[in-house]
């Protein structure tokens, strides 16, 4: 068993919902979620965001079934850390 | 307490309002003023029949809720799927399964009730002395010039509305509408035949 303690996303978003709201969305997913968002490039209708996700067991499903229900799409993902089960 | 999900689709919901006031206060004035037509024009021919005047009122009231429900459904899903076409370009990928689609599915049934409501209540409220009356209750004046007065009560109101809107003098506002719908009264009795 392992467990997913932080995401780094490469996200591009629609202007609304703003990025106050969009992390909010994501750290409500789960209490332990604690997220980070900044933005790299503004456009006329979009923005890229960078989205870092940390959580004691983040469900990366959830995160991006949600991510995609704000209009959003991951381009990439930047960074991953997963822990084995010897160390939860 | 909402959830956060929702949240974001009532904001996209919240974003509609401006619209839908601007349709309440368009459809309402076109309906108040369609009815305030049809009074002066019934109580000016000497009309006794009520049944054929509020069958005439009900027969408008309801054309006016079909043809701005169906007016505003239709122009606004146009403009909500140009956006959301646009917005999906921007983004590349398929929106339908977003807020943004649920917004471009629900707004406009949303908005086209207000355009389609607001015209046939305030008609509802314009015609209910014609029915009073044809209920046997006694009104103070003739039903038609009791229907003209609150027809012109509807109208200072929604000039009111408009002036609260624009931060207006809310007296003046209301004047000014009254006064649009008494040179509609007078130009009804220049062409009385």
């Amino acid at each position: 068993m392992t467990t997913t303690r932080k995401i780094v996303l490469d996200v591009l978003k629609p202007h609304k919902p703003n990025g106050v709201d969009f992390a909010t969305a994501l750290a409500q997913l789960s209490p332990d979620y604690h997220v980070r968002l900044s933005v790299v490039e503004m456009d006329a209708k979009t923005e890229s965001v960078i989205v870092v996700l940390e959580g004691k067991n983040i469900a990366f499903d959830s995160v991006s079934e949600l991510i995609k229900k704000m209009g959003a799409s991951i381009h990439s993902i930047d960074e991953v850390e997963v822990h084995g089960s010897e160390t939860i | 307490m909402i959830r956060e999900k929702d949240k974001q689709l009532l904001s996209h919901i919240y974003r509609g309002k401006k619209i839908a006031r601007r349709y309440m206060v368009t459809n309402g004035f076109d309906g108040t003023l369609t009815m305030l037509g049809m009074m002066t024009g019934f109580y000016v021919s000497g009309t006794k029949e009520l049944g054929v005047a509020i069958n005439a009122c009900l027969g408008a009231a309801v054309a006016l809720f079909v043809s701005g429900f169906s007016s505003a459904y239709l122009s606004e899903k146009a403009e909500r799927q140009e956006e959301l076409r646009k917005l999906e370009q921007a983004l590349l990928i398929d929106l339908e399964d977003s807020h943004y689609g649920d917004a471009s599915r629900y707004l406009p049934l949303l908005i086209a009730s207000v355009n389609g409501l607001s015209p046939l209540s305030l008609s509802l409220i314009i015609v209910a002395p014609l029915f009073l009356a044809h209920h046997g209750i006694l009104l103070p004046w003739s039903p038609f010039l009791v229907a003209i007065a609150v027809a012109l009560i509807c109208i200072f109101l929604l000039g009111v509305y408009l002036g609260k809107i624009s931060r207006q003098f809310w007296l003046w506002a209301g004047l000014r509408t009254v006064f649009i719908a008494l040179i509609l009264v007078a130009t009804i009795l220049m062409f009385d035949i």
